[in-house]
């Protein structure tokens, strides 16, 4: 009875072992895709009413914005407010939206008035080769969807 | 009707590759356009044409829009000459692009120096200026970032922060597009022969 047990519990350590094996392989050797080359931004509806009534701390970029060659390489602001609304370097009428592709990896910084430190900066890195680098990038995906959802709930709250 | 249906069938099948294929603008594009906004009242032209500066004066031109100042040590020189160079590689086309530069410094930019400042890039350049409120107007409907930086010896020598894109507008005087500090000429010839050939 107790070896057919440890057997079992052999044979379950084995199958989580394999199966964490398996998605480190998947990570580091599938190539990355997502759905969109589109890193969107957007000024929800009643922002500038909320501003008004002093919500100051109601920052929709942030100071750094990490993109990606090949995978999410364009920025895509939209201004879903009524009223004309500074995103990051530009001036983005009511219902308007700004496209910009990266086409070079690099740190771009532009000024912008909406953040206290007057720049926002874009880091645009080379497109996920060797498996180090795949997995690294899951890695910062993951972590960076889990903060957007964060933020997010925390705008809702707001 | 039977001897229709293979082509009606290939239009369908190209009709998405098309629209793949179609060639995206290097710089940032704004959807949809919408007018760019006109020049307040008030702004001189160092060309010679007389009355105000206006942007409905250049029609029918693509109009490439700058902000800065004739002493800038580096990133007005830099976007100009690349205007410059890429008007050039236009060849017979830079008749219908007009570079406009509007200076973010009127203290010390009056429309002489800015001519003459202008004239070492390219002599069609047009540049704007005045007295600083119809500037800031401008500068606001743009979304343009203008700031002294004071000289730290107590001089005249002070410097200006400044938004560095170069704004693009349509024949029709629409805002289409805001090219980024640091493109080559390539990419404006590209951008401008897309937005030339574009109706």
């Amino acid at each position: 009875m107790k070896i057919r047990a440890r057997r079992i519990v052999f044979l379950l350590v084995g199958l989580l072992l394999a199966a964490a094996a398996g998605a480190l392989a998947w990570a580091a050797f599938v190539p990355p895709q997502l759905d969109s080359r589109d890193e969107v931004f957007e000024i929800p509806k009643g922002t500038w009413a909320q501003r008004m009534a002093g919500n100051k701390a109601l920052e929709i970029l942030p100071d750094r914005i990490d993109l990606t060659l090949g995978l999410n390489d364009q920025l895509l602001l939209r201004n879903l407010d009524e009223v004309p609304q500074q995103f990051g370097p530009v001036l983005i009428m009511p219902g308007q939206s700004f496209r910009l592709p990266f086409e070079v990896a690099s740190t771009y910084n532009f000024d912008c008035t909406a953040h206290a430190s007057g720049q926002m900066r874009v880091v645009v890195a080379e497109h996920p080769q060797t498996p180090w680098q795949r997995l690294q990038w899951r890695w910062l995906r993951w972590h960076h969807d889990h903060n957007k959802g964060d933020a997010a709930k925390a705008h809702q709250h707001a | 009707m039977r001897s229709l249906r293979p082509w009606i069938a290939a239009l369908m099948l190209a009709a998405p590759l098309l629209a793949i294929a179609a060639p995206a603008l290097k710089a940032g594009v704004f959807e949809p356009a919408y007018a760019a906004p006109e020049f307040p009242g008030g702004l001189s032209a160092s060309s010679a044409a007389k009355g105000d500066l206006k942007l409905a004066n250049f029609r029918g031109k693509l109009v490439l829009l700058v902000f800065g100042f004739t002493h800038c040590p580096e990133i007005c020189p830099t976007t100009l000459a690349t205007l410059a160079q890429a008007r050039k590689q236009l060849g017979a086309d830079a008749k219908d692009v007009q570079v406009v530069y509007v200076t973010v410094d009127p203290e010390r930019d009056d429309a002489d120096r800015i001519r003459k400042y202008l004239g070492a890039f390219d002599a069609s350049f047009v540049g704007g200026t005045g007295k600083s409120q119809p500037l800031e107007a401008l500068r606001k409907n743009y979304g343009v970032i203008a700031k002294k930086i004071e000289d730290k010896a107590g001089g005249e020598n002070y410097g200006m922060s400044h938004s560095t894109s170069v704004f693009l507008i349509d024949r029709e005087g629409r805002l289409r597009a805001l090219m980024p500090y640091g493109h080559p000429p390539a990419d404006f010839v590209h951008d401008l022969r897309l937005l030339l050939a574009a109706k």
